[in-house]
């Protein structure tokens, strides 16, 4: 009999927060993380925006050889995941005694691998580069990482599927939930927010260049946007059978009920709209509900002129005549990329349970296709159920997740 | 650099990276136990002294260098 799966503990450190409540506030202000970076311009970036985010120091907490392995990814997801699992009432004790599985999404570390490239060259002398790079450069730093720290026994693997990454972690584990081969699993996103993790990006000319008023340039489905922003940081979110929740009496805070996915099988970096709708549809089938129980779609929506609005198109030809707000918080936090499956799955959530729909800041005026959604320019009060999160990435990958409120 | 002064500076370089107290570094003490070094961070050892003393420690020399008195002896001959 399949499991039903569930949410028990939510952990985020974010441009928007480094805590459930400071992110709860910032959705609801309207704040918006991102800011102007000079040095990105000396670098010789066509866009300097970014999320303003700090690496934290965890001297106090890690030991110099556990530290010596992370790269900053790492680090944020080691915050965000001590306070999913405080969230979720799990302490080391109950790790160490159980099969705790970790899945997490992310798709690169080009900080540590541009530093010891650099290194090598200068020096002709791989000694050097030191002991942690190779720890620090793999795509799985972050589950190498998590899993010693917490001393972790169940499965342990990272998801790389570009921007949809975490949103694919948190669907493949509550496959593995549901069918009963983990009880528990840790699941989140990381995404590095140096400047050498996103230089080729800024090459392609996917960001915007409103550079004179950076909480204005995210504007996820306005008309005028121009690119989206790199952002980062790390979400956490802990996943767990009903029964295993029950019985340790811990905190149901929602269940994920629809995970739906698919690739474009088309172009690397344009997305069409037949993928991402499989995906939605996927979803609802999958969740075994009425789309109209939806009460909130949070939209992948990155502003960029080509992928919202095949988006738009796409939630348009799902929706039919049925009307629900669509906003991307990514207006806020910028586009999130490895983590933002996960950390939209916290956003959402935290909405969810605090009955309102934050708003798609810098919608000034839709498009031909952003204007056939119901989407908020500004916060709405409003109690929901249900949401749909959609997450996609390059290469044409799709994920989306809907989740209940319990 | 006298010598006294090479033991100092090693001293200081060392408890800062791998976070011990100076005055727990003796010449007699076994450096792999009192900087609580493993296989990997013994390797951030010999990039640091080849960093701040330009001086590179071979696999075969670093496995023969077991306490202080005997990385200062090490150093001094090549600083």
């Amino acid at each position: 009999m399949e499991k039903r799966v569930v949410i028990t503990g939510m952990g985020i450190y974010s441009c928007l927060g480094k805590t459930l409540d400071e992110v709860r506030d910032s959705l609801y202000e309207g704040k918006s993380g991102i800011i102007f970076d000079p040095a990105r311009k000396e670098m010789g970036f066509r866009s300097a925006l970014t999320a303003k985010m700090e690496i934290p120091d965890l001297k106090k907490q890690l030991s110099r050889s556990q530290r010596a392995f992370m790269p900053e990814e790492a680090k944020y997801a080691y915050c965000a995941t001590v306070d999913a699992l405080a969230h979720a009432k799990i302490d080391q004790d109950y790790l160490d005694a159980h099969e705790v599985g970790l899945l997490y999404g992310n798709d690169s570390s080009a900080d540590a691998v541009v530093k010891s490239v650099d290194t090598m060259r200068e020096k002709k002398d791989t000694t050097l580069v030191g002991s942690g790079a190779i720890f620090q450069s793999m795509n799985s730093t972050v589950t190498m990482n998590l899993s010693c720290i917490f001393k972790l026994k169940g499965i342990n693997l990272t998801i790389s599927g570009a921007c949809a990454s975490s949103s694919h972690a948190i669907g493949l584990g509550a496959l593995l939930i549901k069918n009963g081969l983990q009880d528990m699993i840790i699941c989140g996103g990381a995404q590095e927010v140096n400047p050498f993790s996103i230089g080729s990006f800024d090459g392609i000319s996917a960001f915007s260049v409103r550079e004179s008023d950076p909480t204005k340039a995210s504007r996820p489905f306005d008309r005028d946007r121009d690119g989206l922003i790199p952002g980062g940081g790390a979400a956490t979110v802990i996943i767990e059978s009903y029964e295993s929740a029950v019985k340790r009496g811990a905190p149901i805070l929602a269940e994920v009920i629809g995970y739906g996915f698919s690739s474009n099988g088309d172009h690397i970096s344009t997305p069409n709209v037949d993928g991402p709708r499989r995906s939605l549809q996927m979803a609802i089938r999958q969740a075994g509900v009425d789309l109209r129980e939806i009460g909130y779609i949070n939209a992948h929506a990155t502003s960029t002129p080509v992928g919202d609005r095949q988006e738009a198109k796409a939630i348009a030809e799902v929706l039919g005549d049925y009307k629900v707000e669509v906003t991307s918080t990514k207006s806020q936090t910028g586009h999130e990329m490895w983590m933002a499956g996960a950390s939209e799955v916290i956003y959402s959530t935290l909405m969810m349970k605090n009955n309102f729909i934050a708003a798609n800041l810098n919608f000034e005026n839709p498009d031909e296709d952003s204007a056939k959604l119901l989407i908020p320019d500004h916060r709405i009060e409003k109690h929901f159920d249900m949401f749909l999160s959609n997450s996609f990435g390059f290469g044409g990958t799709n994920s989306t997740l809907i989740i209940k409120n319990l | 650099m006298d010598k006294q002064e090479l033991i100092e500076k090693v001293n200081a370089v060392l408890a800062e990276e791998f976070e011990v107290e100076v005055s727990d570094i003796t010449p007699e003490g076994d450096i792999k136990k009192t900087l609580q070094l493993d296989s990997l961070s013994l390797v951030d050892m010999v990039a640091l002294i080849e960093n701040e003393f330009s001086v590179k420690i071979k696999s075969t020399e670093i496995s023969q260098i077991k306490t202080f008195a005997a990385l200062y002896d090490f150093l001094a001959e090549r600083v």
